[in-house]
């Protein structure tokens, strides 16, 4: 193929995957969107095959063979719980992918004419550098933030003294390395970058905390996608840049988003050691506070008396794999003439959005389920509040009290309803590690007990 | 101004933009290859200098593109944004196949090969579970 017309077939390409993210404005467009990210990677890459650098196919099909059986395999059988997991899996693959075509790139420099080995442009070697330094970092944080999800590392930050000092130190030794391969441009040096890359990916995901995972994934996706940008540069591919840099605000602004949900600055989110078990709950008087709990039948008389329910679903739902049971029994409830609808908060979960698909895997229509915005003000004229595994996202404490933890961010005040029931485990504070005033009103009552058996008694009990 | 009108003139802006994007990298993509083209033999000087302010404009705008466009995305649908995202990224398999498919073996082949494979899961895992999730997305019925 020639490189005008390669030229054009990347151009539609990068169309494609821009009308892909456009379609994700709203679920009626999101599968045709979907469908055009796939022609997207279809063209480049039969315009890659076709043209004159490439000669030899079998190394390609094998590799694209196996790569695509796997990936199939794990995507069909993966539990949407576990998700965010295979987000985080998915962010480190990029990642590495992004330091191997960098490697190659590194040692026939001929093949995408960036010039011959030993004496490769300067430019070249600047962007080859940078590629590889995001893509290993993705590549190692990634692989912590999947161990973290996955619940084989602790979720609990992990904070050492100096550990700050320590990573600026690693930064600023990675800089030196990179001027020095761009002077000297040595395979040592390049793969000296690479090591101090992926020993920093790893330092900078230990000390953030399991429920800040949100921000941490969001942060990986985007890196992944400058990583892509670097490789851009270094091949000369607007497609590859393009891309990259789609990918790279995309996720800048999940994690300005669910930063945001939280009312703390992106740097206090990497800069970590928020929440986990170091932290001691507050509210020295809890002798005094009295809570009353009920049981799955009382809860179901409240329920079935109620006009309008609103749904509060966090985590812990997909810890217990409660969203089946609940949405049997707002099917019930419904059937009964109540009005039952959903609310989520934006930072519910452990990936952007993950309560949504949760839901929407349990069958629950779209249409039910309301963001913050658009539902909070309904709680004051709603009959019950059931919050189901959420905490935090709750707490009055971030509107009235500000020597709180998480005073200033946004909640559901689902205080202002005539009833608030809790299902919950125990009394236990949540991430923040902050107690909840709620647990001990007079208009709550907690429902202790795993949410999925919680969900499956109320149903048998509205009978 | 009312937020809803707000919402939609950023949406066709972002049409505009990525209509103007488009036209800016199909532009510099020529250009590029005129540059490589006629000045193949020279060394690294002033022309390897426009060819990255080339990618540098296409840079800037396509995140421009990527602001506007990722705003628009509805909060309950990020989970595919970031699916589909990583999926798109992996289109640096691009890179990789260059480098696997030499007439003559050199090492270069072997991370290619490598770069192929770990693209190829997150190409096929990234689309397929994002068109699982979209599935799930139902309206009401009745």
């Amino acid at each position: 193929m020639s490189a005008t017309a390669s030229t054009l077939a990347y151009l539609i390409a990068s169309i494609c995957f821009i009308m892909a993210l456009r379609g994700l404005s709203s679920p009626e467009t999101a599968r045709r969107g979907n469908l055009l990210g796939i022609i997207g990677m279809v063209i480049a890459v039969v315009t890659t095959l076709a043209s004159p650098e490439v000669v030899s196919y079998t190394t390609i099909i094998a590799g694209i063979v196996i790569g695509g059986t796997i990936g199939t395999v794990i995507a069909r059988r993966i539990e949407m719980t576990a998700l965010p997991q295979l987000v985080a899996a998915f962010h480190s693959l990029v990642g590495l992918a992004a330091v191997f075509v960098a490697a190659a790139a590194f040692h026939t420099p001929e093949a995408y004419g960036i010039g011959v080995s030993g004496s490769i442009h300067a430019s070249s070697l600047i962007e080859m550098s940078l590629g590889t330094a995001i893509g290993a970092i993705t590549f190692t944080g990634s692989i912590i933030a999947f161990g973290k999800l996955q619940g084989l590392v602790s979720s609990n930050p992990l904070s050492f003294p100096g550990q700050h000092i320590l990573n600026l130190a690693l930064g600023i030794l990675l800089a030196l390395l990179i001027a020095l391969f761009v002077s000297g441009e040595s395979g040592f040096l390049f793969w000296m970058i690479v090591l101090l890359s992926l020993i920093l990916g790893v330092l900078l995901i230990v000390p953030i905390g399991g429920a800040d995972m949100p921000v941490v994934i969001s942060m990986l996706n985007s890196y992944s996608g400058w990583a892509a940008c670097g490789i851009g540069f270094t091949l000369g591919n607007n497609l590859l840049i393009v891309t990259g840099a789609l990918v790279g605000s995309s996720g800048a602004i999940l994690s300005y988003i669910m930063c945001k949900g939280m009312n703390r600055s992106f740097f206090n989110v990497i800069l970590g050691g928020f929440g986990g078990e170091g932290v001691a709950a507050s509210g020295p008087d809890l002798g005094d506070k009295t809570v009353k709990s009920g049981s799955a039948e009382d809860a179901a008389f409240i329920l079935e008396n109620a006009g309008s329910v609103i749904i509060v679903p966090g985590y812990g739902m997909a810890v217990a794999q409660a969203q089946q049971a609940l949405r049997e029994m707002g099917d019930i409830l419904k059937s009964r003439g109540v009005t039952v609808r959903y609310a989520i908060h934006p930072v519910a979960g452990r990936m952007p959005g993950h309560m949504n698909v949760l839901l929407a895997e349990a069958n629950v229509p779209y249409d039910e389920v309301m963001e913050l915005d658009e539902i909070n003000r309904d709680f004051s004229s709603t009959d019950v509040a059931f919050v189901i595994g959420a905490n935090d996202v709750t707490n009055p404490a971030a509107k009235t009290d500000p020597s709180s933890p998480i005073y200033g961010m946004p909640i559901l005040d689902v205080e202002n309803a005539r009833t608030v029931l809790f299902s919950k485990r125990s009394l236990a504070s949540g991430y923040a590690g902050v107690d909840n005033e709620l647990f001990y009103r007079d208009n709550t009552m907690m429902l202790f007990g795993d949410a999925k058996k919680m969900c499956e008694d109320v149903v048998k009990a509205l009978g | 101004m009312d937020p809803v009108d707000f919402a939609d003139s950023a949406y066709k802006l972002s049409g505009e933009a990525s209509r103007l994007a488009e036209r800016l990298a199909e532009l510099a993509q020529r250009a590029t290859y005129a540059d490589a083209g006629s000045a193949a033999a020279a060394t690294a000087g002033s022309g390897s200098a426009d060819v990255f302010l080339m990618g540098f404009t296409v840079f800037v705008l396509a995140i421009f593109v990527g602001y506007y466009v990722v705003w628009h995305v509805t909060p309950a649908l990020h989970s595919p944004l970031m699916s589909v995202t990583n999926a798109i990224s992996s289109v640096i398999v691009v890179g990789a196949l260059i480098a696997a498919g030499p007439a003559d073996f050199n090492i270069s082949q072997v991370f290619g090969f490598i770069a192929v494979t770990l693209a190829s899961i997150n190409i096929f895992g990234g689309f397929i579970v994002t068109q699982r999730m979209l599935q799930m997305f139902r309206k009401k019925q009745r």
